[in-house]
């Protein structure tokens, strides 16, 4: 009798309720104050702007996907971050191709959500800094009416955006190529030029202790990532005043969603507590050295990219012991 | 039989280990065009197909070169190929390589000195192509030269047709031009990225792709009829 009620399972007999796409949507959600403090200060651009880099991701996914691939929300969040990381006056028929090149490229070509090397959407973003370099640097100023388009949203796909008419540097452009700073209290609420979510440092913020808070985010690497760049550029600054200080490096650019949205992606990042301080620590020193001693103004995505390619190695390095094993010394 | 061969000295000088079968002159042009083309199918020469293809007349030069390289060498690597000693073929072989590419080089400069600058190094580097000294080693060291000239033909030409469409492809979309010409017109937006570097690296996958799918739908439909 008893026999029969006796269930026989393998372990793990207590599951957790969270999932890829559990996780992946509450990413979203908490990237939704990011997209209306972008709309707040560009207008219906950023909304257009966003809402064509997520529709294409997520054309592109379901044609080349699995079936139900779009429903675990990866392809969202990609289309959201490549849509936050350009330009206001981006034109769209740039932002598409560039969502169709980070989900092909970034992700399907090597098998899919979770054996891609590379964060899609920085591939999808480095695929356009490449391609457009002048487009993509040119900055409208935050601003105007809510319904003001900026730049050439419109233009013909495959044709030159006209130039537009209200530009204005960002703050690292400004530092790296005319000398000039930027106050403080602008840079933390966010009404300097720049990418659509470049801009709003706080709100960015408040979604990754968010997100940290429920564990679906490693807090390891935005705060190895953030600690490297204030304590580096402090030093910088002690040593040289006319390099940046901390707290602008801190606010400026695409550092914090970097950090906290990009540089944390679970595909991308190593899987160990000490190899999270080490690849957050290598985004920071890189992301320093390029905006204080490169060409370009901004090298968050290419500090980003290129400590994704030395994940695989991160996590050899610092493969944890097993429990029970010690090491056999060489003789 | 095989004892007899390995006996008599005459024979012994014919028997080659290792011949490709005999062909007409037709299977052997048409071999390195499609079924073992040089960069699409044996991935020999990467180094030229991504350095030089960023616009069609520099991908059209190399391919062109790159032929006579192979065609002359293949003839004189043939004709030689019962006096070269076994143990210095490989340094013979390339001996014959670098006369040609010296020669292309010379010829390339006296008569388009824009190309010749344009590829810069790249043409003296033909001797370091793989696909030369593999030609040599494994086809022309082994057949007579009539054969040898006709596979370096279609060898080379498969070489400068895929050459000739990755630079296409990347000239029309990174410049909106072929050969120089304006052809999609100047509201023509460049994808600067296509003349890059990486740029070539993602033709060739796309290339690569295509060639491996027109290849399975052929296995598919010989597969189809079969039955």
């Amino acid at each position: 009798m008893t026999a029969d009620k006796l269930i026989v399972t393998a372990s793990p007999h207590i599951r957790s309720l969270d999932s890829t796409p559990r996780i992946m949507w509450h990413v979203v959600a908490s990237l939704v104050p990011v997209v209306l403090s972008a709309a707040w200060f560009f207008g219906v651009s950023a909304l257009l702007q966003i809402a064509t880099a997520v529709a294409v991701a997520l054309l592109t996914e379901r044609s080349t996907g699995k079936g139900g691939a779009i429903a675990d929300g990866s392809a969202t969040i990609t289309g959201l971050l490549l849509g936050l990381s350009l330009p206001a006056g981006f034109p769209l028929w740039m932002t598409a191709l560039g969502a169709a090149f980070a989900i092909v490229f970034g992700k399907q070509v090597w098998g899919g959500l979770g054996q891609n090397v590379f964060n899609p959407a920085l591939v999808g973003r480095a695929f356009l800094q490449a391609a457009f370099p002048v487009a993509i640097t040119t900055w409208p100023s935050a601003g105007g009416g809510f319904f003001t388009l900026h730049g050439d949203l419109f233009a013909m796909p495959l044709t030159h955006p006209l130039p537009d008419a209200v530009t204005s540097a960002t703050p690292l452009g400004l530092l790296k190529f005319e000398g000039k700073g930027t106050p403080l209290t602008d840079l933390v609420i966010g009404s300097t030029g720049g990418s659509l979510g470049e801009t709003a440092a706080l709100v960015i913020l408040a979604g990754g202790i968010y997100l940290a808070w429920r564990g679906y985010l490693n807090w390891r690497i935005p705060v190895s990532v953030l600690v490297t760049v204030m304590a580096l550029s402090a030093t910088i600054h002690f040593v040289d005043a006319t390099k940046p200080d901390a707290l602008f490096m801190l606010f400026s650019g695409g550092l914090m969603l970097g950090a906290v949205y990009m540089a944390t992606d679970m595909v991308t990042s190593p899987i160990t507590n000490l190899g999270r301080w080490v690849f957050g620590a290598g985004i920071g020193i890189l992301v320093v050295v390029i905006r204080v001693w490169g060409g370009l103004p901004e090298g968050v995505m290419y500090a980003i990219l290129f400590m994704n390619a030395l994940t695989p190695f991160i996590n050899r390095a610092t493969q944890p012991r097993v429990f029970g094993t010690r090491l056999v010394s060489a003789t | 039989m095989t004892t007899a061969l390995a006996l008599s000295p005459a024979a012994a000088l014919d028997f080659v280990p290792g011949a490709p079968p005999p062909a007409t002159l037709r299977a052997d042009i048409w071999r390195g065009i499609a079924a073992e083309n040089p960069v699409l199918v044996q991935m020999l020469g990467m180094c030229p197909t991504m350095a030089v293809t960023n616009v069609l007349a520099n991908g059209i030069a190399m391919g062109v070169a790159t032929t006579f390289v192979l065609v002359g060498s293949g003839l004189f690597v043939s004709l030689l190929r019962k006096y070269i000693a076994h143990e210095v073929r490989i340094t013979s072989y390339i001996l014959i390589i670098a006369t040609f590419v010296t020669l292309a080089d010379l010829l390339l400069a006296a008569s388009f000195p824009e190309i010749s600058k344009a590829l810069g190094p790249f043409i003296p580097l033909i001797v370091a192509n793989c696909l030369l000294l593999g030609r040599a080693e494994a086809f022309a060291a082994k057949v007579g030269p009539v054969r040898a000239v006709a596979d370096g033909m279609g060898m080379g030409i498969g070489f400068t047709l895929s050459l000739a469409a990755m630079s296409a492809i990347r000239e029309l979309l990174g410049r909106g031009s072929l050969l120089g010409f304006d052809i999609l017109g100047p509201h023509w937006e460049p994808w600067v990225f296509m003349v890059l570097p990486a740029g070539g690296f993602f033709t060739l996958g796309l290339l690569l792709i295509t060639a491996a799918w027109i290849d399975e739908l052929r296995r598919r439909r010989r597969a189809l009829e079969a039955k």
